[in-house]
């Protein structure tokens, strides 16, 4: 699978649940993009580094979600 | 002079132990003073800020701190906590105030340079206040500015060669004992091993992508000096295949008073002479040792490794040489279904460098392609041993079942087979069958 394509197919399904939650764990986006962890892993790491995904995390656990989306930007003065 | 009148944290100076409300109030002071004469770059209020802040969460009966954040390093998934207050207005010095994690040096091995350097950084771009060390070993720097992330990472990486630890459902900072630097009852290297690993898995410190948090820790010895039977998802601790080396004239030695037990230690009380029956035979808690006629005798096989014996007559007796390690799996800490301790996955694995520990990442890869896949999301990988059974983890893993893995014989007389276990399947001649058995 092409980056572009994988990115895609998750930016659309993250968006598509955004009005009941804007924060995703890991193992949400290995099933949106139908791999094994390890093999999804890469992608979601390129994606982050492409600023497609950014990381939240409560210091225990790590979660991910599209830039600028959540209560948490705008409460947090990020945006 | 402080800034916010605290009472309710002035109390808890009161007692006899040390409090970190006084603690606070003497950084806040220093900060105001500031004679290393540091260019501060965050507020210079913010320890006054805090205590502020935590007299009206007591004040109010609830936190005012914010949950999680998305504060961060460029490309690192861990290793910072955004920590944001609600009352911003009344305490701007800790508006923002985030916790950072440093990786400790292998077994906290420090020089004082080292540390000096650390302060320096953290008094001048940060609160000055730090938890030397967090539960999984870090150095944790606590309360920053986002802007100064970037530019504490960039110092400790670039002046420190030092690195972000880990948070967050990463693998955590590796934590050893301070193994054969100092210790004669190492079994392995464990502050080889733990930088090897440190270093191999980096992706898995710093990007998270397992479903919740998962620990390394490295004991040299049953002793365990880091715990990392109860501390670690995965531990790996020293032990030795072949028998206790013994050297008779030594244990002579303490029998007759010349070498005083346990390293000189308890000296202080009255325990009268020392009494090899009552003090060390009679403690083996697996009963394999005796002492006649002047002569101690192990019996190796049936020894647990429980390193009393060792660590009562250290110059009597020594570990044997042909040492490794075992690893155990799945010890937590109690938020769900309580506390667990490590079950022994692997009895005995060399501790191999010169083929860059394989044996043991051989264990470590498919046990954690087991659990991303298994494991649900916040569950660690002693709760998904326990909901899916240990046989599930050693078919992932493909370790074949030893003795060593069952705790006590079975009290469940069913034995479920399964077709490839049997030899010629399910399937049967039915003519072969009816020969014996009428229909």
């Amino acid at each position: 699978m092409e980056q572009a394509e994988a990115a895609e197919m998750v930016v659309e399904a993250l968006r598509k649940k955004l009005k009941s939650k804007s924060k995703f764990y890991f193992n949400d986006l290995s099933k949106i993009l139908g791999m094994k962890p390890r093999a999804a892993k890469k992608y979601v790491n390129k994606m982050v580094e492409d600023g497609v995904l950014e990381y939240w995390s409560s210091g225990s656990t790590s979660m991910y979600g599209i830039p600028g989306t959540g209560k948490q930007a705008a409460a947090e003065h990020e945006d | 002079m402080a800034k916010h009148d605290t009472p309710l944290l002035d109390q808890l100076e009161s007692g006899p132990w040390p409090s970190f409300v006084s603690d606070l109030k003497q950084e806040a002071e220093k900060r105001a003073k500031n004679e290393a004469g540091h260019e501060l770059q965050i507020p210079v209020d913010v320890v006054d800020d805090l205590l502020g802040i935590l007299e009206l969460s007591f004040k109010h009966g609830k936190t005012h701190w914010k949950h999680g954040g998305i504060v961060g390093v460029f490309g690192y998934g861990g290793g910072v906590i955004g920590r944001y207050c609600d009352q911003p207005e009344l305490f701007p010095g800790v508006a923002h105030f985030h916790t950072m994690r440093i990786a400790q040096p292998g077994a906290k091995f420090y020089t004082s340079d080292y540390l000096r350097q650390l302060t320096d950084i953290w008094d001048r771009r940060g609160s000055g206040i730090t938890n030397m060390h967090g539960s999984t070993g870090d150095i944790i720097f606590i309360g920053t500015t986002t802007p100064q992330l970037e530019e504490i990472y960039y110092e400790i990486s670039h002046n420190m060669n030092q690195d972000l630890g880990g948070s967050g459902s990463n693998l955590r900072t590796p934590a050893d004992c301070i193994g054969q630097a100092r210790c004669e009852y190492a079994c392995y290297d464990t502050q080889d091993l733990c930088y090897n690993l440190t270093m191999e898995y980096q992706d898995e410190l710093h990007r998270p992508a397992f479903p919740y948090k998962f620990k390394f820790k490295f004991d040299g010895c049953p002793n365990g000096c880091v715990a990392a039977i109860a501390r670690s998802d995965m531990s790996f601790i020293g032990t030795w295949k072949d028998d206790i080396r013994i050297d008779d004239e030594a244990v002579k030695a303490y029998v007759g008073g010349e070498f005083a037990p346990n390293g000189g230690a308890h000296a202080d009380g009255d325990w009268g002479a020392f009494d090899i029956q009552k003090e060390i035979i009679a403690l083996c808690p697996t009963g394999c040792m005796k002492y006649e006629d002047g002569k101690l005798e192990i019996d190796n096989r049936e020894c647990t490794r429980c390193m009393h014996c060792i660590n009562a007559m250290p110059r009597a007796l020594r570990i044997g040489k042909e040492t490794g390690c075992s690893i155990l799996c799945g010890a937590k800490a109690p938020i769900l279904d309580g506390a667990q301790m490590g079950s022994l996955v692997v009895p005995f694995v060399e501790v191999n460098a010169d083929d860059d520990y394989q044996a043991i990442k051989d264990v470590i890869e498919p046990l954690w392609d087991w659990w991303m896949e298994e494991g649900k999301n916040r569950e660690r990988l002693g709760e998904t041993m326990k909901r899916l059974g240990f046989n599930a983890l050693l078919e992932a893993t493909g370790i074949a079942p030893v003795p060593q893995h069952v705790q006590e014989p079975r009290s469940n007389p069913y034995i479920f087979w399964k077709e490839e276990e049997v030899e010629g399947g399910w399937t049967r001649d039915i003519d072969e069958f009816r020969k014996d058995h009428q229909r």
